[in-house]
């Protein structure tokens, strides 16, 4: 198997930071915003871009994460994995929800945390960003927030890796 | 890791593995009570049956409830009003009801035994939900959460067991789980009201109340089956109370932070005074909730791997 590195960490890092940025230039402002990390691949991601937020615009954003297990269509074919539970600790009703995830590929994990997240209250609006898109969606479903478009094969797989789980923050296509 | 069984018969067969993986499920779900809408999709499209041979309360509502919040569909069969009245035998029953689709069933029976006949005749699952004096394992299971959740841990805890433990399902359950997750489980109760082969069991058995709730760490306190008492197993209620009701004097011996459970329904003034029942220690409340987190992590884990795709 052979992998190839498409981002480093300070790609990464700048990836995100103009995300940030455009969170805020798109919703004016941080005020009513929200971010939700889909548990377990997204949550680092969505402490960074809450962290961001929070630094540049001076205001606390909460971050929680969500956990989408209870909501998959994939239910039957998948093995059941170790769980957590969702930690939103907030009010999600009249806010802008950010939805983070790390890669947005059949658009099926986004599909069960948006229905998640619905079950919780009544959103104003949810906005969904991504670290990669790596194409292929099965659902009419996109991303408002994009770190980098990255045209894939179905057979490739690609990892994500961050230094709170993996020890580097890195972005691998293995094939 | 995967629960790879097909029923819930018990947990004197599972592994310490098994049930900490049934007890993280159940922990993460008690999130879902707290919502305000109360409902997750994904048992949608299941059947599942509880077939109740004995009455219930507590645990058959805990079951449709837990049921219904994974979205799953429940039938009800009760022995009055049904076709077992006209002598239709047990495994006609399971047969008819399988035959309609049932995806699991959830069986309380008199008889021990009976949930292990039930889950050799069907194809689809068993859970256990109470089979005569044998085990009560969803019961088991939610006290084992109750503890973990106030106390942090099951391992190195000296649980005491007081009552009637002969009769009790609800026992054997626990002595089992408790044991097998590294508790030291104590058994107090009049001679007369101990099992048969108690030496057997991985416990240490008392008869003396005073000296078995010595500096423990958990009180599960056992409901006086008077139901089941054909004979005198003691001489009156007043004297069992006198012996065994735990109260709050009795409780001081106890480690200054014990809990105090009781699985229901409750006997107030006989095997627990209600100063006690009432009190700051008791934690039966949160145990019936713990109730329907259990059984929504057994329904999930049972009806999770294979079967039909739950179409999105």
């Amino acid at each position: 198997m052979s992998v190839t590195r498409v981002m480093d960490e300070e790609e990464i890092r700048r990836a995100l930071i103009r995300i940030a940025h455009e969170i805020i230039e798109r919703n004016k402002g941080a005020q009513n915003l929200v971010v939700i990390g889909v548990q377990s691949r997204g949550v680092p991601m969505a402490k960074r871009l809450a962290k961001l937020i929070s630094e540049i615009e001076g205001v606390e954003v909460p971050m929680g994460s969500l956990n989408v297990a209870l909501y998959r269509d994939d239910f039957a074919t998948r093995s059941a994995r170790t769980i957590s539970a969702s930690d939103i600790p907030f009010d999600v009703t009249n806010k802008t929800v950010i939805l983070v995830d790390e890669v947005l590929f059949t658009g099926r994990t986004t599909r069960a945390a948006l229905d998640a997240i619905m079950d919780l209250g009544r959103p104003a609006v949810i906005q969904l960003a991504v670290l990669v898109d790596r194409g292929h969606r099965e659902l009419p479903i996109r991303a408002d927030y994009v770190g980098k478009n990255l045209p894939t094969s179905k057979k490739e797989r690609v990892d994500v890796h961050w230094v709170e789980t993996k020890g580097e923050d890195a972005v691998m296509i293995a094939k | 890791m995967q629960l790879k069984r097909k029923d819930i018969l018990g947990l004197q067969d599972m592994t310490a593995e098994e049930i900490g993986l049934i007890l993280d499920t159940a922990e993460s779900y008690k999130e879902i009570l707290s919502r305000p809408v109360k409902k997750v999709p994904i048992l949608r499209g299941k059947s599942i049956c509880t077939l109740f041979y004995e009455n219930s309360t507590r645990t058959r509502c805990s079951f449709e409830l837990a049921a219904k919040i994974m979205s799953a569909d429940t039938t009800s069969v009760s022995v009055s009003g049904s076709s077992i009245q006209k002598g239709e035998s047990f495994k006609d029953t399971l047969l008819t009801l399988e035959a309609m689709g049932m995806d699991l069933f959830v069986i309380r029976h008199s008889a021990s035994g009976a949930p292990h006949f039930a889950a050799r005749v069907v194809k689809s699952g068993v859970v256990n939900a109470g089979d005569g004096m044998h085990e009560h394992p969803t019961q088991g299971l939610l006290d084992m959460l109750t503890i973990r959740e106030n106390k942090g841990r099951i391992e190195g805890l000296k649980v005491l067991i007081v009552g009637d433990i002969m009769h009790s399902r609800v026992a054997r359950s626990n002595l089992w789980g408790l044991s097998k997750m590294g508790a030291e489980v104590r058994i107090c109760g009049p001679a007369t009201l101990l099992p048969v082969g108690v030496d057997k069991l991985p416990v240490k058995t008392y008869t003396d109340l005073d000296e078995a709730i010595d500096g423990v760490d958990v009180v599960n306190v056992l409901r006086i089956q008077l139901e089941r008492m054909d004979r005198g197993f003691f001489p009156s209620i007043r004297e069992y109370s006198k012996f065994y009701g735990v109260s709050k004097t009795r409780l001081k011996r106890a480690k200054p932070d014990v809990l105090v459970m009781h699985p229901g329904p409750m006997n107030r003034g006989i095997e627990i005074t209600p100063e006690v029942a009432d009190g700051e220690f008791a934690v039966i409340t949160d145990q019936v909730t713990n109730g329907v987190a259990v059984r929504m992590a057994l329904l999930y884990l049972l009806l999770g791997g294979g079967g039909s795709v739950v179409s999105a």
